[in-house]
């Protein structure tokens, strides 16, 4: 017998992908299978660039905390870094190593909620998603003693770091370096080679190599398609040139892979935050600049490899105390232009995995 | 590899976990160790130190600090110190971002350390000059890592600082198995 059907237009959020940020979904389904997906967003626009062009240098860093929140530090060292190349300013040696160092420790925290995340979307609530937020509380606590924030830090300014971190901050590393790696395995063992992770991420929204490169998507959804690029080794800015660390790749660029590559970086992290801790130079922290300083007219773009990818920042200056134009160059954003495309054909359970495999945040999106 | 291995594999871990203690932590009756460093609200202000110059209202990314001045007559000498009729801190709009307190020339704002000031309307979210006179002077010691050197802690009740003691003086700073103990195995 043959049934007459139609095809559906549905709306998945504004709500319910809100694990990632607030993101509205319309997908078209022709029985299960999504034929058409429209992403819409903009729920968490604030402006951003534009609040950017009427405060000083030192009260934008401010702003960089709220892009991507899952990464503040990693913002602020973008951010701060287009500022001193606008400026032509130089960071001492400790302030440049803790830079790396809290860089790192936040990427571990982003990637560990990333993770967290993907395997909720996967079904798995609550367990793993604790699992890794237990980690990343650890995380945010040494930011509680070393600027006094948990999420919000605004911890780098341009010239180097805030601030010299207290004492009890290096034994407090040290402690966090010899445990996570354990934290991690536990993981891995709970997820890695579990039948269902496997069975629901395996093969599922496969992102090809050569489509990853022609849609500029970076970070780790570029390298889990087997592309070797990092800019922490393409172009790298503060010490990450004397740091050893592997960049890990993927080979089928599916979910599965996603995932793995992010928690391979996790293991390279701790690898570069440990040398850090090992090299960490005296001296000063940051080379002291006027609250209301004036970078000479041009421009500057700097770029770093944050969590999510390639954050960059562009600043033009007029000479004045406010940038006159600040443009985000958000790696979040760009990665959702592929989204449609690995969605069409599957089916609308794989949505959220393959939705939670990107590892989008929507406070970077929208900005 | 058998069918089951990894979920097994999983449970494992999960049977490991569930006879371990917990980590959460019941909030409201208790409450895991907050660092001195946290930037929080209830802003300190040492009425003796401020000398109305408004560069905290001028820093502030947001804009929410309101400040309005009277000549006083006092220090005619030394430049004048005004006298301050307000000095608002709107904290319904404010981030927390200690900016106001790097910018005080006198170190007459600090940052506070409490968290807990929710309230149904925003009107209520104002913190006033009456108010900023009248609270417990329990600054964090972000920004003024002196305090925390000479052993102060904003969570010890009754440990207010006075104006004079807000200040630069040096003195011991803690060992590292106190900090060990501390912030490491404390929590
Ligand atoms: S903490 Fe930041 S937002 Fe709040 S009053 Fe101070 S400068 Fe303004
Ligand atoms: S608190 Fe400090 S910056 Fe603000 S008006 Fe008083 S002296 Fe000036």
């Amino acid at each position: 017998m043959n049934l007459p059907s139609e095809q559906i237009t549905i709306n998945l959020g504004p709500q319910h992908p809100s694990t990632h940020g607030v993101f509205r979904l319309r997908v078209t389904l022709d029985g299960e299978v999504i034929t058409d997906v429209e992403p819409i967003f903009g729920y968490l626009h604030r402006g951003t660039e534009k609040l950017a062009e009427e405060r000083t240098y030192t009260q934008i860093v401010t702003l960089t905390d709220r892009l991507d929140y899952t990464s503040s530090m990693i913002n602020n060292q973008a951010y701060v870094l287009a500022v001193e190349k606008l400026a032509g300013v130089t960071v001492p040696p400790r302030g440049q190593y803790l830079r790396v160092l809290t860089a790192e420790l936040q990427r571990i925290a982003s990637h560990l909620m990333g993770v967290g995340f993907f395997l909720q979307d996967l079904g798995a609530s609550g367990t793993p998603l604790m699992y890794c937020f237990r980690e990343r509380e650890r995380i945010l606590d040494l930011f509680e003693m070393l600027c006094g924030a948990r999420v919000t830090v605004s911890y780098m300014r341009p010239g180097g770091v805030f601030q010299e971190p207290p004492p009890e901050f290096w034994p407090a590393v040290r402690h966090l370096l010899d445990t996570t790696p354990d934290a991690i395995a536990e993981l891995e063992r709970l997820i890695s080679e579990n039948e269902i992770v496997l069975a629901r991420s395996k093969g599922v929204g496969v992102l090809t190599k050569e489509k990853a490169i022609d849609c500029a998507i970076s970070g780790p959804n570029l390298r889990a398609s087997g592309v070797a690029w990092d800019l922490r080794k393409a172009d790298p800015y503060d010490v990450y040139a004397d740091m050893d660390f592997a960049v890990p790749v993927g080979s089928n660029g599916d979910s599965y892979d996603r995932f793995l590559v992010r928690v391979m970086e996790v293991h390279q992290s701790i690898r570069i935050a440990e040398q850090c801790y090992r090299d960490m130079p005296g001296g000063p922290v940051r080379s002291e600049l006027p609250f209301f300083f004036r970078p000479p007219p041009g421009d500057a773009y700097a770029h770093v490899e944050a969590s999510k990818g390639e954050l960059g920042f562009y600043l033009v200056s007029d000479g004045g105390i406010a940038p006159y134009r600040c443009k985000i160059r958000s790696p979040s954003f760009i990665n959702l232009t592929v989204l449609a495309e690995m969605l069409l054909g599957w089916k609308v359970a794989d949505l959220m995995v393959i939705f939670g495999s990107l590892d989008v945040n929507m406070g970077e999106v929208d900005r | 590899m058998p069918y089951g291995l990894g979920i097994a594999k999983g449970m494992m871990v999960t049977l490991r976990n569930l006879v371990r203690k917990p980590v959460t932590v019941q909030y409201p009756e208790q409450r895991v160790a907050q660092h001195h460093r946290f930037r929080g609200e209830d802003f300190v202000w040492y009425e003796e130190r401020c000398t109305g110059c408004a560069s905290c209202a001028k820093y502030c990314p947001q804009g929410i600090i309101k400040i309005v001045t009277a000549p006083s007559g006092e220090m005619t000498q030394e430049g004048e110190k005004y006298k301050l009729e307000v000095f608002d801190i709107e904290i319904a709009r404010c981030m927390f971002c200690g900016l106001c307190v790097e910018a005080c020339p006198y170190d007459a704002l600090h940052m506070g350390s409490g968290f807990e000031r929710a309230r149904p309307r925003q009107s209520d979210l104002v913190i006033s000059v009456d108010e900023l006179k009248a609270s417990a002077k329990k600054p964090s010691t972000w920004f003024r890592p002196q305090l925390q050197d000479r052993g102060y802690d904003p969570f010890q009740p009754g440990d207010d600082v006075s104006w004079q003691d807000a200040g630069r003086e040096k003195s011991v700073a803690p060992t590292y198995e106190e900090m060990l103990q501390r912030w490491v195995q404390g929590r």
